[in-house]
């Protein structure tokens, strides 16, 4: 008896002294894993650059199962790091959970935008707006006239997706065809490239010439096939150009790095609740220029989506998100 | 639905079916002998990553395939040592082989290559590439016969020709040959097999080893043929399925063959929502068509259709009388 009392006791003090001693933010990834290639990836990227920087140390963890997301970040709660960034829509639940049970703790979350919790900042993105921009460059370098669409789980933030990138192709060509699949309904969807590679050769079959991916890492397969095939893709979150040069045409960015930089340079006194949204204009998504595409990329294509985003960002163009009424005006799902 | 389509679904059908069906088969053997294995899915995907990472290391891909047979050889190895000879359950040994695969895979491709667990893209002669048969672009004019020989046929990497061969081979290995007689007794029963003077460890071991093989063949396939590298997890449920199809081909091969093809085409079905919408005039929702391969083993499992009966000795470890 005496001795558990001791060993409790030790583990008291630990935790106590841990509290004090750290004040680190931490970061943990949505299942898909830190070097996605995507997601993930862009937030390890912010988090890694913030180190770099500053010099400071964070905090990082892999979920790897359903289980373990309220035990996670419960953890890093009970540790004391502080603030502590959660990735991945999949995690409001977890977060809506463990958030108000530390009220000390600045949270944040990205791809949230629907909780209220005075300890949290959600973090948004309007990836209507960045695949609208890739959409019409698709539409653009597409001799067929169909251009296709893979996402990974079929959930509503990737419909989101599929639904600006199918308004992009249409404001561009009316009558464009636009296919589009969804790899699974459970997350081993965003872990399947044998499947994407697939799916990407039945579009292929269907007359598509430019494929994007929105997949996670099924995406690689997509890519993979699409390169195989001599047909143009279009990368995700990250920039995904180098992976096949001169076969990608571009990738959608979705700068969940700039999100995770801001929150871990702001720290614990310039924590901002509340919901932001990134969007075109304060550069939380765009479309990647650089070496590997640069001849893909015409000087008309280039001048006619810097239009359309100008347009965008002053409010002439409407890009209807999927969100509004759960349905899509330019394509069925 | 024109020819094409039709076609270029059965191509799919083809490809999906190959890594379903050296499982099934690897599980044939095993099973036949009287050792279960639910580890098919944790050996592919050893494979998977062992000849992905020969491959791009090695820079030959044969190389890679022989160090895919070889992870899902040592794996084979601890199944049988686990289940045969120490006569533990071979089902949590088969499970334990999944999680220990997919936890390796991972944490080694992480330390050799530091991409996240996965491998380096593999191209040229390190993966396999797709080949010509022989007058396939002479014979692609023809009507009907020249796009089934050039399009469904002809285009495919080796390993699905190798797939597509074991079948038979299979069949005269079990059903015409003494070692396989002695093989499916075992699997009965072992104690007749023992009485005759055959050693029922051995041949067991034996069994579990050509698992190995093919799922071997199987994971390689998966990382080198259909994809150029390895991703984490990149079996999902592959193996599975290939369990499914055992029982769906209640454990013959012939039956298997088909079990694998049907399996393969409800996949390449699901990819084409056009063409199944085109056809049947309704949809079909996807998940539908990937939950399809279970329905079917439970309507033959329950006895709906014929019945399907295990190997007598199966599960059950082999102890001699004294």
């Amino acid at each position: 008896m005496t001795i558990i009392k001791k060993m409790l006791g030790g583990a008291a003090l630990l935790a106590l002294t841990s509290t004090a001693a750290l004040s680190e933010p931490a970061l943990m990834y949505d299942l898909g894993g830190k070097f996605d290639k995507s997601f993930n990836e862009a937030a390890y990227n912010g988090a890694k650059r913030w180190a770099e920087e500053t010099g400071n140390s964070y905090r990082e963890i892999e979920v790897t199962a359903e289980a373990q997301r309220v035990q996670f970040a419960t953890q890093l709660a009970e540790r004391g790091f502080n603030p502590i960034v959660v990735l991945g829509f999949q995690n409001a639940s977890t977060i809506e959970e463990v958030a108000p049970k530390y009220p000390d703790t600045k949270f944040a979350i990205v791809d949230v935008g629907w909780l209220d919790l005075p300890n949290l900042r959600q973090i948004t993105f309007a990836e209507h707006e960045g695949s609208y921009l890739v959409g019409m460059l698709a539409a653009m370098a597409s001799e067929t006239g169909t251009v296709g669409f893979i996402g990974g789980m079929d959930v509503p933030l990737i419909r989101h997706f599929a639904c600006g990138y199918a308004q992009g192709a249409k404001s561009v060509n009316a009558d464009i065809n636009v296919v589009a699949n969804m790899t699974g309904t459970t997350p081993a969807a965003w872990n399947d490239p044998v499947k994407g590679g697939e799916l990407t050769k039945a579009q292929i079959n269907q007359g598509a010439d430019v494929v994007y991916a929105a997949a996670g890492g099924t995406g690689v397969g997509v890519l993979q096939a699409a390169a195989d095939a001599d047909i143009l893709s279009i990368g995700v979150d990250s920039n995904q150009n180098h992976m096949h040069p001169g076969k990608v045409l571009t990738s959608m960015l979705k700068r969940v790095d700039n999100a995770v930089y801001d929150v871990f340079a702001n720290g614990v006194e310039g924590f901002e609740p509340g919901v932001v949204t990134m969007g075109l204009g304060n550069d939380g998504v765009g479309y990647a220029l650089d070496d590997n595409n640069a001849s893909l990329i015409t000087a008309d294509m280039k001048s006619a989506v810097d239009d359309a985003r100008e347009k965008i960002i002053a409010g002439d163009v409407n890009v209807v998100a999927y969100y509004e009424n759960d349905s899509c005006p330019a394509l069925d799902f | 639905m024109d020819f094409l389509t039709l076609i270029q679904i059965l191509d799919t059908t083809v490809r999906l079916a190959t890594p379903l069906l050296f499982a099934c088969l690897a599980g044939l053997y095993s099973e036949r002998a009287g050792i279960f294995d639910i580890g098919l899915e944790g050996k592919m995907l050893a494979a998977a990553f062992f000849s992905a990472a020969f491959a791009a290391i090695t820079g030959s891909v044969w190389l890679g395939l022989l160090a895919g047979m070889g992870a899902s050889l040592f794996l084979s190895a601890v199944h049988g040592l686990a289940s045969i000879t120490f006569r533990g359950n071979q089902l949590i040994s088969g499970v334990a082989i999944n999680f220990l695969a997919a936890g390796l895979t991972v944490l080694i491709a992480q330390d050799w290559f530091q991409q996240g667990g996965r491998t380096p893209s593999l191209a040229g002669a390190a993966r396999f590439n797709e080949i010509d048969l022989p007058f396939q672009s002479a014979l692609a004019d023809v009507p009907y016969l020249g796009p089934i020989y050039s399009e469904l046929i002809s285009g495919h990497s080796i390993l699905v020709y190798v797939a597509f061969l074991t079948v038979p081979l299979t069949w005269y290995i079990l059903f015409r040959t003494r070692f396989g007689l002695r093989l499916r007794a075992v699997g009965e029963n072992p104690a007749a097999v023992d009485t005759a003077g055959v050693n029922v460890i051995w041949l067991r071991f034996v069994a579990v080893g050509i698992c190995g093989v093919l799922c071997g063949l199987a994971g390689a396939y998966l990382a080198t043929g259909l994809q150029a590298g390895f991703v984490k997890d990149m079996s999902s449920g592959r193996g599975f399925i290939a369990l499914a199809a055992l029982i769906f081909a209640k454990w013959r091969p012939w039956y298997a063959l088909f079990a694998c093809l049907l399996f393969g085409f409800f996949q390449a079905l699901s990819f084409r929502p056009d063409v199944v919408k085109a056809v049947l005039q309704f949809e079909i929702p996807g998940q539908l068509m990937d939950a399809l391969p279970y329905i079917l083993t439970v309507v033959i499992l329950a006895g709906f259709v014929g019945k399907a009966i295990p190997p007598r000795a199966g599960g059950e470890p082999y102890v001699k009388e004294r």
